[in-house]
């Protein structure tokens, strides 16, 4: 990714401008920057610390999805199990709530890293392609948490817990400071760690990295279960925010929320780059640009139809660097 | 085998479609001696597997339950299943290209209202607009993917939104319900019936014939196949690779709205909240029913057995009245897995024999 700066000296730095990789590569940022700049210049009480917190705390467990989806979409794979996930991890928290809060967590957490499990034996071991295996915990994930809470919403009054969701530190909401940490750590992974190395490795050329030796297995398996758990993380906080687990409607169509963040961010869908930054500035985009749409009374079909065109747009520049 | 088209293209293509099964006469394989026993076995369970366990479950279901095995209950599960039929032919086509339409249960939506709307001009006007309207969104997806090379993952995804986007801009954000007129010609498509089996069930079924005979007895079935096998073999040969693949997205979206309408017209209404999740449903069952993600091989009656089977799970668990409604998307996720973890090792087996 690291773009040969032969043809944009640093002297002519308007000349950037028109050269297509640099969208791919800050268009995120600049629509981002847009979007805000418009906001401050024609949107009243937009730029308000209170509504950008707001902002702020409904995009965390999008990000944190999102985050784990980057890792998976970087091995050429996919997640579409990322909305049961968080449907199973909240319906795990009432059942274990009565043991203390800390067996709540590592339950809740530790059946997002048994989903994740599953979908990396069946993409690495079996061979699947990801959206068959992880279509079936889809399908399936929803359907067990539904069991699992006999089909109902449950008031959480654990005060601990309920603290993750609505507490702060220092004026910002607990949730944004863990989808920031979390968003420091993934970028850290990809960027310094010989893991990271592997996951990008493998998506850019599976059967290389095997001829190399690297353990492509072992870490297909180990990326799939850190998105799951991440995903499980998200259901946790998101059902502490809202007071209740509701296994039936959280996280529903998640996945595709996540997956548009990753791929507007400008990760490539065919894998082999991961842009951790890029993922949270797009979850960014897409929330904040709902949210403009709705201050501005403009109805929830504007604000799908304008976000489908921003998947397209994004797509359509990443697509004209990969040609060249 | 099958025709006596000339071309060569015909043949080459469909490895795992036209095999060795039809007799003695086997025009492609060189070497001479029939492959052994295991093998064939593998190849029949693959390709057949999905009726084997259907008419398992039917077969078990109807000792144990007696009201499974009624004509009633048959009519109120292949109705029922009729509408995702639609849908999941469509789908098994695009997917036999190596491409997938996440946009389905949207424009499913989307042609349902818009059947209901147009219903009020009469019967041609409700089957008229839904299908191009819908028609023209597969048709976009088409060539997002064919021509401007995008990934059709990302491409159906974004026209899902849009289609809901423009399904609610059409409803008032959904607060308007449109109705068919009572006892039109329209209404009539969907709830008429011939000994109780209803109108969609029929078309269904004879959606279901067509597809199968231009997969398998026509050079655009044949196409097909080789654009999923190997997109660049195909292009190197000379097929109108992309022209098929803006084909194949443009008749997935016609079907979907198609599906929609009939469902518009079974419910005397155009129902916004349709069709959500529809698209993998319509999956599940393209890939229960034996047809590969990866593209190059596939069956339009697979997709029928794999249809119906997940209709059936879901009419036993309707039965079983103690358990709950969760309980059926457990079964289905788990036949799921039953079934493409077996499908990927018969096939190893096959190959490594």
């Amino acid at each position: 990714m690291t773009q040969a700066t032969l043809s944009t000296p640093a002297a002519r730095p308007l000349a950037r401008l028109r050269d297509p990789a640099w969208y791919q590569e800050y268009g995120v940022y600049l629509a981002v920057a847009v979007v805000l700049l418009f906001n401050a210049l024609f949107t009243e009480h937009f730029m308000t610390a209170d509504n950008l917190r707001t902002q702020l705390v409904q995009v965390a467990p999008i990000v944190i999805v999102a985050l784990g989806m980057a890792l998976v979409i970087g091995t050429e794979g996919v997640d579409l199990s990322v909305g049961s996930t968080m449907a199973v991890a909240a319906a795990l928290l009432p059942l274990y709530l009565g043991y203390g809060l800390v067996p709540a967590l590592v339950m809740a957490l530790l059946a997002g890293a048994l989903v994740g499990a599953v979908n990396g034996t069946l993409v690495s071991l079996v061979g699947l392609q990801p959206i068959v295996a992880t279509l079936a915990l889809f399908v399936g994930g929803r359907g067990l948490a539904l069991v699992m809470a006999d089909g109902q919403l449950k008031q959480i009054v654990n005060p601990d817990l309920l603290s993750l969701g609505t507490g702060s530190f220092l004026g910002i909401p607990l949730v944004v400071l863990i989808a920031a940490v979390l968003a420091v750590a993934v970028a850290f992974l990809v960027q310094r760690t010989t893991f990271g190395r592997q996951v990008v490795a493998i998506g850019g050329n599976r059967s290389a990295a095997s001829l190399a030796g690297l353990p492509v297995r072992r870490v297909l398996i180990g990326v799939y279960m850190l998105c799951g758990v991440l995903a499980a993380l998200a259901g946790i906080l998101a059902t502490a925010r809202l007071t209740a687990s509701d296994p039936s409607s959280l996280g529903t169509l998640m996945e595709l929320s996540a997956i548009t963040a990753v791929v507007v961010g400008g990760t490539p869908l065919n894998g082999g780059s991961i842009r951790v930054l890029g993922t949270v500035a797009g979850a960014l985009l897409m929330q904040l640009l709902r949210a403009t749409l709705v201050k501005h009374d403009l109805p929830d079909s504007t604000a799908q139809i304008a976000q489908a065109a921003i998947i397209i747009a994004a797509v359509y520049v990443a697509r004209e660097r990969r040609s060249r | 085998m099958n025709e006596t088209s000339p071309a060569p293209v015909a043949q080459a293509p469909a490895p795992r479609k036209t095999p060795a099964a039809a007799g003695g006469g086997a025009p492609r394989p060189v070497t001479g001696a029939p492959p052994p026993l295991g093998q064939r076995l593998a190849e029949l369970l693959q390709r057949q597997g999905v009726l084997a366990v259907l008419l398992t479950v039917v077969i078990v279901a109807s000792f144990i339950y007696p009201t499974f095995a009624t004509l009633d209950n048959a009519r109120g599960v292949t109705v029922q299943a009729s509408f995702l039929a639609v849908v999941a032919l469509g789908m098994t086509m695009v997917i036999i290209t190596g491409g997938i339409d996440l946009s389905v249960g949207s424009v499913f939506a989307l042609g349902g209202v818009l059947a209901a709307w147009a219903s009020q001009w009469g019967f041609l006007a409700a089957l008229f607009v839904p299908l191009v309207v819908c028609g023209a969104i597969g048709l976009l997806n088409g060539f997002l993917v064919a021509r401007a090379g995008m990934a059709p993952f990302i491409v159906t995804l974004a026209t899902l939104l849009g289609a809901r986007g423009i399904l609610l801009a059409f409803t008032d954000e959904g607060a308007t319900t449109y109705l068919v007129p009572k006892g039109s010609a329209f209404a009539e498509l969907g709830q008429g019936s011939v000994r109780g089996f209803g109108y969609p069930i029929l078309i269904a079924l004879v959606l279901f014939g067509i597809g199968g005979l231009v997969l398998q007895r026509t050079s655009f079935g044949q196409t097909l196949f080789a654009v999923g096998g190997s997109s660049d073999a195909a292009t190197l040969m000379g097929l109108p690779v992309a022209r098929t693949k803006v084909l194949v997205y443009a008749l997935s979206g016609l079907l979907a709205g198609l599906a929609g309408a009939l469902n518009a017209a079974r419910l005397s209404s155009g129902v916004t909240i349709v069709g959500v999740g529809m698209e993998l449903d319509a999956i599940s069952a393209v890939v229960i029913g034996g047809t590969l993600l990866i593209g190059g091989a596939g069956s339009i009656s697979g997709t029928l057995w794999g249809v119906l089977l997940l209709a059936v799970i879901q009419n036993l668990i309707n039965q079983i009245g103690s358990l709950n409604s969760s309980y059926q998307s457990v079964v289905s996720g788990g036949f799921l897995i039953v079934v493409v973890v077996a499908q990927r090792y018969l096939a190893r087996s096959r190959r490594t024999t």
